[in-house]
């Protein structure tokens, strides 16, 4: 569904993406770790088209993704972001960010967008809500309005952007219990996460990325629990034992 | 004290038509400087390189024109080019024109204030360019934007006494052609003040309320 072929990208002289070849099937659950600065967001930032790459090839749906031509208004309603600061819209009401992108972007009627965003924000849990101000919600709460607003859509996949990097310990679980819900309808989801149990239990494929490469791949028990790279490994220690 | 009252109560009549003229001028021109200022701050972050320089430029060469001296083009210099105003005409378009550049930078400092974010959450749910601006950007911006266009606001009401010096015929002008004609110079002009003052005065409350909102976000 998604597919990267030999992916290159710069911020000035500094090469971020260093030629990453990877493919993403329909229902699947990848999760992308690696430590900060290796590339993980740029790769969802690509993929969304918010980014440009400078060599290499990404498509959705055999769709090839241009962030300047017409084709990416289809791309990034085919493939939802879901970001690490939520990027929900202050001045709307959670409901009215939910029912945004189908009002105006896919031009549905107001009625149904109506009810599809009270129905989609009943599933985040957060039905009691709609009418609030995001300022006035928690940290978890407003990242699941972002997920509510990435379903939208109707996505065929959804990126997420290290959705709990910026939550109190306390609220992640929410949000996670949330994309777990996601993922058993099988949604296809990309996650840049240093959540480690969930990219465990949930994601059928984990890439692990450093240095603009992808260092490792497999099956997320096989290489969460026996890394075979000494780079993953080492990673993989410093993140699950700390002290 | 009984002369200045004696002369408000006289002079006052003839005042008020200034004060309507000084109102048409200040609301005429205050519209056009927002539309144009408007058009010249979209253009800048537009994103498109020939655009923001033409309205950079644009805005540099307006902000260097002294106001008295684009009314005199507008007035005097027009007419040998074929287009002839009147001095209202003229007046709105030149204060207009003038302050154009100044809206023009201040609601590009009201865009690029709100979060790269907003933007970019706008775009991964297929907004386009113009979407973004009117449903994200725009809303956000104006609450930024409020306080210092109130302030722009009063600064064109005083400077909209400029016209005079087209022949409008605002409260400016018609103080001076009153004092003129009595040499009551002190009593006119202490009047004239005052009625820009009772005019400026809900403005400068309206400012402290926008800043007081502002504050609050």
């Amino acid at each position: 569904m998604i597919e990267l072929k030999d992916v290159h990208k710069s911020f000035g002289k500094v090469e971020v993406l260093k030629g990453i070849t990877a493919k993403v099937e329909k229902g699947e659950v990848v999760c992308i770790i690696g430590p900060s600065g290796s590339g993980k967001s740029t790769i969802l930032r690509c993929i969304n088209g918010l980014e440009s790459y400078d060599r290499g090839e990404i498509s959705v749906e055999g769709l090839k993704v241009d962030r300047d031509a017409p084709s990416i208004v289809a791309i990034r309603t085919k493939v939802s972001m879901v970001f690490q600061r939520f990027n929900l819209f202050p001045h709307r009401t959670a409901l009215e960010n939910v029912i945004e992108g189908p009002l105006f972007v896919k031009k549905e009627p107001r009625a149904q967008a109506f009810e599809r965003g009270r129905a989609l924000l009943a599933r985040v849990g957060l039905a009691e809500k709609a009418d609030v101000h995001p300022p006035q919600l928690s940290g978890g709460q407003q990242q699941r309005v972002a997920i509510a607003r990435a379903l939208a859509m109707q996505p065929k996949a959804i990126l997420f952007d290290e959705p709990t990097s910026a939550l109190d310990p306390e609220l992640v679980g929410d949000v996670l219990g949330v994309m777990r819900k996601l993922a058993d309808e099988g949604m296809t989801m990309v996650v840049v996460t240093h959540e480690m149990g969930f990219a465990r239990d949930v994601a059928d494929r984990v890439l692990f990325i450093d240095g603009g490469v992808i260092v490792e791949q497999g099956p997320a028990k096989a290489l969460l629990n026996q890394p075979q790279h000494p780079r993953t490994q080492d990673f993989l220690r410093r993140v699950l034992h700390p002290l | 004290m009984k002369g200045f009252w004696h002369d408000a109560i006289e002079f006052f009549p003839i005042l008020m038509n200034g004060v309507a003229l000084t109102i048409v001028v200040t609301i005429g021109s205050l519209l056009l400087s927002t539309v144009l200022g408007l058009i010249w701050a979209m253009m800048r972050v537009s994103g498109i390189k020939a655009l923001s320089m033409l309205s950079a430029s644009l805005i540099n060469v307006i902000r260097g024109i002294p106001i008295i001296v684009l009314l005199f083009y507008l007035y005097f210099v027009m007419p040998d080019l074929g287009v002839t105003l009147s001095a209202l005409q003229a007046a709105i378009l030149g204060l207009g024109i003038a302050y154009s550049a100044y809206q023009a930078e201040n609601f590009r400092a009201g865009i690029e204030a709100i979060d790269k974010g907003q933007i970019e959450a706008a775009q991964s749910i297929g907004m386009g360019w113009w979407l973004t601006m009117r449903r994200v950007v725009l809303p956000q911006a104006v609450r930024i934007v409020l306080p210092p266009y109130g302030n722009v606001m009063i600064m064109m009401l005083k400077d909209s006494s400029q016209a005079s010096t087209i022949t409008v015929a605002e409260l400016a002008l018609q103080g001076k052609l009153i004092a003129s004609s009595t040499f009551k110079n002190t009593n006119v002009f202490t009047l004239v003040a005052l009625m820009y003052l009772t005019m400026s005065i809900p403005l400068i409350l309206l400012v402290r309320h926008f800043e007081k909102r502002a504050g609050k976000r």
